[in-house]
């Protein structure tokens, strides 16, 4: 399978992105430049990845999501095609309007990087479907602007669609706010959009790869090929 | 030269972690009659003497300077 995974100016996870995709995955694994608009096609899974893009100049995400390659990752998008935002990207996807709701600053006004734990909310995603329903991951946060918000009927909405993929969680999966690390409306670590081909979450799946680096519970969510 | 000053803000249903905080700051430096405090944006744009100043000020908030699922904005135009 092809993988690509887009590049903007002040992404830092890309690289991350990458060695989960080729050398973990075994994918066909490019980078995509911003500036470059292109038919995205021949890819499986596109990552938008974590990082500051634009220095988070305004808003994360305010300004990347107008360059070039957005055009042609909406237009994948509309044909199907699974596109998976983490962090920084998960701010672009929402700010783009690919996902819905918001992220604003964590409620601590902390910095947060530390491993957290997050419940597998629906495992009937393209992305979810290896997991089982309920199941308990580790993977790392490292963010300052994690705090997902909506308003009350696109929180109703997401809950009846079965939008809401992840939720920060106890090392057991109990839900409270001693584990939600940003303030997270609803404990919400990760929504997807009503056709489940878009993903958006804040932890870092992509560096939850391997058991040298603390866990591997991420794998099998880019193992989508 | 028109000049537009903007500001943003969160909507009022949002909690503002930031203004809590500065709001709690005051507070403890003795200023108990704050009753709350917002933290914001401040933008001046200049623009060229060309078509409608207000007209573009509020495109320019619509499709980029505030997102509106979170902020709210308002602005004055100087002639």
């Amino acid at each position: 399978m092809k993988a690509g995974v887009i590049v903007f100016p002040g992404s830092n996870c890309d690289r991350d992105a990458y060695y989960a995709l080729h050398d973990v995955l075994g994918y066909d694994t490019e980078y995509l430049w911003h500036a470059d608009a292109r038919d995205l096609r021949p890819y499986g899974l596109i990552i938008v990845p974590g990082g500051f893009s634009y220095g988070d100049y305004l808003r994360p995400g305010a300004i990347a999501r107008f360059a070039p390659i957005m055009d042609s990752l909406r237009e994948y998008a509309e044909r199907g095609g699974l596109v998976l935002g983490v962090c920084n990207g998960f701010q672009i996807l929402c700010e783009a309007g690919l996902l819905p709701g918001a992220l604003t600053r964590n409620l601590s006004l902390k910095f947060r990087c530390k491993p957290v734990h997050i419940r597998v909310e629906n495992a009937e995603t393209p992305f979810t479907c290896r997991y089982r329903q309920g199941e308990v991951l580790q993977a790392p946060i490292a963010h300052g602007d994690g705090r997902y918000v909506c308003d009350d009927t696109t929180l109703q909405r997401l809950r009846d669609n079965g939008q809401i993929i992840f939720r920060y969680c106890s090392p057991t999966g109990e839900l409270d706010e001693a584990w939600n690390p940003n303030g997270s409306i609803d404990h919400i670590a990760g929504v997807a959009n009503e056709r489940f081909n878009v993903l958006g979450m804040m932890p870092h799946p992509e560096r939850a790869c391997e058991l040298l680096l603390g866990s591997e519970d991420g794998k099998r969510l880019l193992a989508v090929g | 030269m028109p000049k537009a000053k903007i500001y943003i803000t969160l909507k009022p249903a949002l909690l503002d972690a930031q203004g809590r905080v500065v709001q709690n700051a005051l507070q403890q430096l003795g200023f108990e009659n704050v009753r709350s405090v917002r933290v914001g944006k401040y933008l001046e744009v200049e623009l060229h003497p060309d078509g409608d100043p207000r007209e573009q000020i509020e495109a320019m908030c619509q499709k980029l300077l505030a997102n509106p699922v979170i902020e709210q904005y308002r602005y004055e135009v100087e002639p």
